[in-house]
């Protein structure tokens, strides 16, 4: 099997040049702005939490404490999945796979149990509860990649045989978890599938087809009613934010009084009227950045974007960097998740984006998340290690 | 291996370049609408988030009083002993105030468990649902206002024991609160009820308009009568106290608090006492009536219902407005039962909400004479001492005179006084062929029409009461739009098999030309039948626009307001609407035909008013009414050489004007004037100015201080 270096020289020179380094084969700009966010998001899902357990006579850190384990788990999973041997990871793909497929399946079976209107749960024994489409992304970023890369064998782009390969892949996940139904993770994967497809250089018919597809279906299913009726309602709070304040537009509204209250420097941590009168639900998880619109004010809020986008940036990097396209594809999948998922979460309690139920990478509450989004943050370490090693060859 | 550079590498790379622009696109676009939201607009969600974790418990601004011309009490506020059970009080109780409702249960004779539905929000029990009511068992008013679960009379000593029960061990009664509140009475019991009004909460579109500014959700409002005109006036300005609370809804402080300001109290021009002797004029005729022979025989009259109106002739002024059947507007305090509300509004009861006065609509019969006569006379068809033959039946329509009797020949005055028919059918049969007949002429002249509107009939009189009828003057336009809205019915009619040949051929008539203003149609016009319908409210504003000389005043009921503290007396000047298209002779002879009518021997009335020492001048009415007894009339003003008070009778199904409303009118004048040994209601017949001084003066609670 022959590999490309896309870019050597570049890299190489750079890294040689810091030659006792080298051997630190992380990056570390990517590192510490995922730790920094991790950190950050543990304070808000504090300050969110605090007040409601209290009222609920409950120990106030509780939250805390399981968002703190939940992510020094997700970090060791993150080791394992940056320092995996690349070929093996390879091999292991279809495993990974399956194996969240078959997750996605449990789901739907009657193991799987519901949670806040969303059937997206395995209950497991001591109180953990699994929520396997999160590791789909994961496992849809590998599939995808190596279908990509392995058939077009990094010599020539993909032909239309090996997007529809990949294609029909996708499917079978996508079609899974929309029959949970949860359209925001339906919505990701579809974003992962786009990213994978644009950076594999397929030709550009296929990507901009495909966005054609997604409008046309997206107007399609508001059309024929095949939506859920909360679903129109949320699209319907988005596009008229003053309908209905005390239903479908209460998120939204509350999200919006809460950051726009914050000003310039925010009302100071813990100090948030909005966040500790409890007005937002699930300010933990979806609504996390509405706790450091208010409390940290625009100071704050800008610098967990400005953090996103440092991750980002730094992905888009080791992309380019790759050593292979395998580990360019991955890394542009993972990319592409972050950034549409980061943005819609965003974009949603500023009022810019339709509620669609996606929890902010890295800072909300939320441990097969927390897991599958360190994971993912392993997976672009090891390509970054990667194209590294391939340097020193 | 292939090397850098190749064209794939390159086509990645320049895909990779597009993710970068977007992700670059995707965070900017946050960072600005971050600014936007934070920075630009901030203030406006700072301000918003106040409002979100405060609560406004009302305190409602007591209610003005409601006085007559006299200043006696017609809408009062009786102090009621109102225990009630505020919530978030409750709830911090031991066991959620179970022990708490346990204890109060005997106290206010309800069982825990109704006690406890009483207090549940209906939004909890019944999400959208439910009647609305707190006396269907469950609180629709605010989760953070107290809940009301008995009221008592402070007099009634039993009970004022058991309630110091409560208020003297607040220890065993956390959340449990006893109050004096103010609640509606009326001082003059049933009477008047229509010009009152009552009482009803909010409708949910009304919250928040213009005509209801800072009225809370579940406020009380005018429904009906003077409160529902004067509810601005009335209303006051709520109080409240400003909570601060958490999204559950525990209160967690307070942010201030604002004093209630009373509402003004509003002096009809209703006189108590001249009310109360039109309401006993009107039930004595009518129940007189039922114990008489209807004129035509087959039975006693039906006599279902009437009305008087007592009208100021240089004002416009209402001092009474009687209405039968009538209600008690008690029985809306505290809400009232939808079943209940449904039988007053039944046409099997009677219909006791409507008021006959201003929303009953019927034909005026004879008493309409006075608008025919002021038509022919200044159309220049005819003079007051011209002379016309008065037939027994009018040839070229066939119709009638009263009865079928002729009079010979009689002048116009001699028409009004002993009320000829056929002498009018001639006079606007003459108009109608110069209109050009069934070919009318561009433009008719229609004098008796233009003759009604220009009195002000089939408009609304814009008396200061809600929901008054406009009545009906048959115009060719409404005629013509009339007959589009029902032409097709009469066609299929036509055609229908089912129908009788008669029937048939009625119906083909109209469907072909049922829009012809024909010659039957203008008599009965001219007479106050056929199509033409006026309120008694109408009726006595055309008399009384001929007794003052030709003024045209918006009819009203209240007087002046008071303001709360009771130093300024502010009046509701009489308001002119127009001025008649009569002479001023004219007018004179039509006052001089009127009192001929009750003081010359042959007069319709001169039976009922001979000897009374009373100086009316009236006219008498017998409207006839398809598949219905008459109409029975009467339409009057006094004294006649100087009139002050216009009276207008109507018993609907009471037989001819002469035989039951005219004698009505007597008793109304005899009450009013004090004659027949009677005590006089107004003595003089002149009404009390408004007073200056003080009034009465209204303390903080609504009660009188």
């Amino acid at each position: 099997m022959s590999q490309i270096v896309l870019r050597p020289g570049d890299a190489s020179l750079r890294e040689r040049s810091r030659g006792r380094r080298a051997s630190w084969s992380v990056d570390p700009v990517l590192l510490g702005a995922v730790v920094l966010l991790v950190g950050l998001g543990a304070l808000l899902v504090w300050s969110a939490t605090r007040p409601r357990l209290t009222s609920a006579g409950l120990d106030p850190q509780a939250f805390l404490f399981k968002h703190l384990v939940n992510a020094a788990i997700g970090g060791g999973f993150a080791v394992i999945a940056s320092l995996f041997d690349y070929r093996a990871l390879r091999a292991w793909t279809p495993v990974l796979f399956g194996l969240s497929c078959l997750g996605l399946v449990a789901v739907l079976s009657p193991l799987g149990s519901t949670i806040n209107g969303a059937h997206s749960w395995i209950l497991l024994p001591a109180g953990f509860q699994v929520q396997p489409s999160e590791f789909a992304k994961v496992a849809l970023v590998v599939g995808i990649a190596l279908i990509l890369a392995e058939r077009a064998d990094g010599r020539r782009a993909p032909r239309h045989r090996d997007v529809l390969l990949a294609l029909g892949l996708a499917a079978l996940p996508m079609g899974l978890v929309m029959l949970q139904p949860d359209l925001g993770t339906t919505l990701v994967l579809t974003v992962i599938v786009l990213g994978a497809l644009t950076v594999s250089a397929a030709p550009a018919r296929w990507v901009l087809g495909l966005l054609l597809a997604g409008a046309v279906v997206s107007v399609g299913a508001v059309q024929l009613g095949v939506l859920e009726d909360y679903q129109l309602d949320r699209f319907t709070a988005f596009a008229d934010p003053d309908h209905d304040l005390r239903g479908a537009g209460y998120n939204t509204n509350q999200a919006r009084i809460a950051i726009g209250s914050g000003g310039l420097t925010g009302k100071g941590l813990f100090q948030g009227t909005q966040t500790n009168g409890a007005f937002i639900p699930e300010q933990q998880t979806d609504f996390v950045f509405t706790v450091a619109g208010e409390e940290l004010g625009l100071v704050g809020a800008t610098a967990i974007v400005g953090l996103l986008g440092v991750v980002l940036w730094r992905g888009l990097r080791i992309a380019a960097r790759a050593s292979d396209l395998f580990g360019r594809l991955v890394a542009s999948g993972v990319v592409s998740w972050f950034a549409f998922q980061s943005f819609v979460n965003i974009g949603m309690t500023l009022g810019i984006m339709p509620v669609t139920g996606l929890p902010l990478p890295f800072v909300s509450y939320g441990g097969s998340a927390m897991f599958a989004n360190l994971i993912a943050v392993g997976l672009l370490l090891n390509v970054h290690r990667g194209s590294l090693a391939a340097a020193r060859r | 291996m292939t090397g850098p550079g190749t064209p794939i590498a390159d086509r990645s790379g320049t895909r990779l370049l597009v993710l970068r622009l977007l992700v670059v696109a995707g965070v900017l676009t946050l960072i600005g609408r971050l600014w936007f939201l934070q920075v630009v607009t901030g203030e406006d969600y700072v301000r918003a988030a106040e409002d979100n974790r405060t609560r406004t418990v009302v305190t409602a601004a007591p209610r003005g009083e409601v006085l007559d011309e006299a200043g006696r009490p017609m809408i009062a506020n009786r102090q009621a002993l109102v225990v009630s059970v505020n919530r978030s009080l409750l709830r911090l109780a031991p066991a959620k105030g179970d022990d708490v409702l346990d204890r109060l249960s005997p106290v206010v004779s309800l069982s825990p468990a109704q006690l406890r539905a009483r207090i549940t929000p209906c939004g909890e029990r019944l999400r959208g649902g439910g009647s609305g009511r707190a006396a269907d068992g469950c609180w629709s008013g605010s989760p953070y206002q107290s809940v009301p679960v008995a009221s008592y009379d402070p007099h009634d000593r039993a009970a004022l024991r058991r309630v110091l029960l409560v208020q003297e061990n607040p220890e065993r009664f956390p959340g449990v609160e006893a109050q004096l509140q103010a609640v509606r009475a009326y001082p003059q019991g049933t009477s008047a009820a229509h010009v009152l009004g009552y009482l009803g909460p909010i409708a949910e579109p009304e919250v928040g308009t213009a005509a209801y500014a800072g009225v809370g959700e579940r406020a009380l409002v005018g429904r009906s009568g003077v409160e529902q005109t004067y509810e601005q006036q009335l209303r006051g300005v709520d109080g409240g106290q400003e909570l601060i609370v958490d999204k559950s809804g525990n209160v967690t402080g307070t942010a201030g608090t604002t004093a209630p300001v009373p509402g003004s109290s509003l002096v009809l021009s209703i006189d108590a006492q001249v009310q109360a002797v039109a309401e006993r004029a009107l039930e004595q005729a009518i129940s007189g009536a039922r114990q008489r022979p209807y004129y035509r025989g087959g039975g006693p009259n039906v006599a279902d219902s009437g009305s008087v109106v007592v009208m100021e002739a240089r004002t416009g002024r209402l001092l009474a407005m009687a209405s039968y059947p009538s209600y008690d507007p008690a029985e809306f305090t505290g809400g009232i039962s939808t079943t209940r509300y449904q039988e007053l509004l039944d046409a099997g009861n009677g219909q006791p909400l409507l008021f006959r006065a201003t929303q009953g609509a019927y034909a005026p019969a004879s008493t309409f004479k006075v608008v025919s006569a002021s038509a022919a006379v200044m159309d220049g068809q005819t003079g007051f001492d011209d002379r016309m033959a008065c037939p027994g039946v009018f040839r070229p329509t066939g119709q009638q005179n009263f009865a079928g009797q002729g009079l010979g020949t009689v002048s116009l005055r001699q028409a009004i006084v002993r009320s000829c028919d056929t002498n009018f059918y001639q006079l606007a049969y003459d108009a109608w062929l110069r209109d050009g007949g069934l070919s009318p002429v561009p433009d008719p002249k229609d004098p008796t029409i233009a003759m009604a509107l220009a009195y002000g009939l089939g408009a609304r009189t814009g008396v200061d009461l809600p929901a008054e009828s406009r009545g009906l003057v048959p115009t060719r336009a409404w005629r013509e739009s009339y007959w589009e809205n029902v032409k097709d019915d009469f066609c299929q009619g036509a055609e229908n098999p089912a129908f009788s040949a008669e029937r048939r051929a009625y119906d083909r008539d109209v469907c072909l030309d049922g829009n012809l203003f024909r010659a039957g149609q203008a008599t009965n016009l001219a007479v106050g039948q056929g199509e033409m319908l006026v309120t008694p409210l109408q009726l006595a504003s055309v008399y009384a626009s001929i007794a003052n000389g030709g003024t045209i005043h918006r009819p009203q009921v209240a007087k002046g307001l008071v303001s709360p503290d009771g130093r300024t007396v502010t009046e509701i000047a009489p308001t002119v609407n127009g001025t008649l298209p009569v002479a001023p002779d004219v007018l004179a002879a039509l006052r001089d035909a009127l009192r001929g009518a009750s003081s010359e021997p042959g007069g319709t009335s001169f039976g009922t008013f001979a000897g009374s020492g009373l100086k009316v001048a009236g006219k008498t009415g017998t409207g006839e009414v398809a598949g219905k007894q008459d109409t029975s009339w009467y339409a009057s003003f006094a004294p006649f050489d100087d009139p002050e008070l216009v009276v207008v009778g109507l018993v609907s199904q009471g037989g001819t004007g002469s035989g039951t409303a005219a004698p009505m009118v007597r008793a109304v004048y005899e009450g009013i004037y004090g004659t027949a040994g009677r005590p006089a209601a107004l003595p003089g017949g002149r009404p009390l100015p408004l007073p200056s001084a003080p009034v009465r003066t209204v303390g903080p609670s609504g009660a009188p201080s």
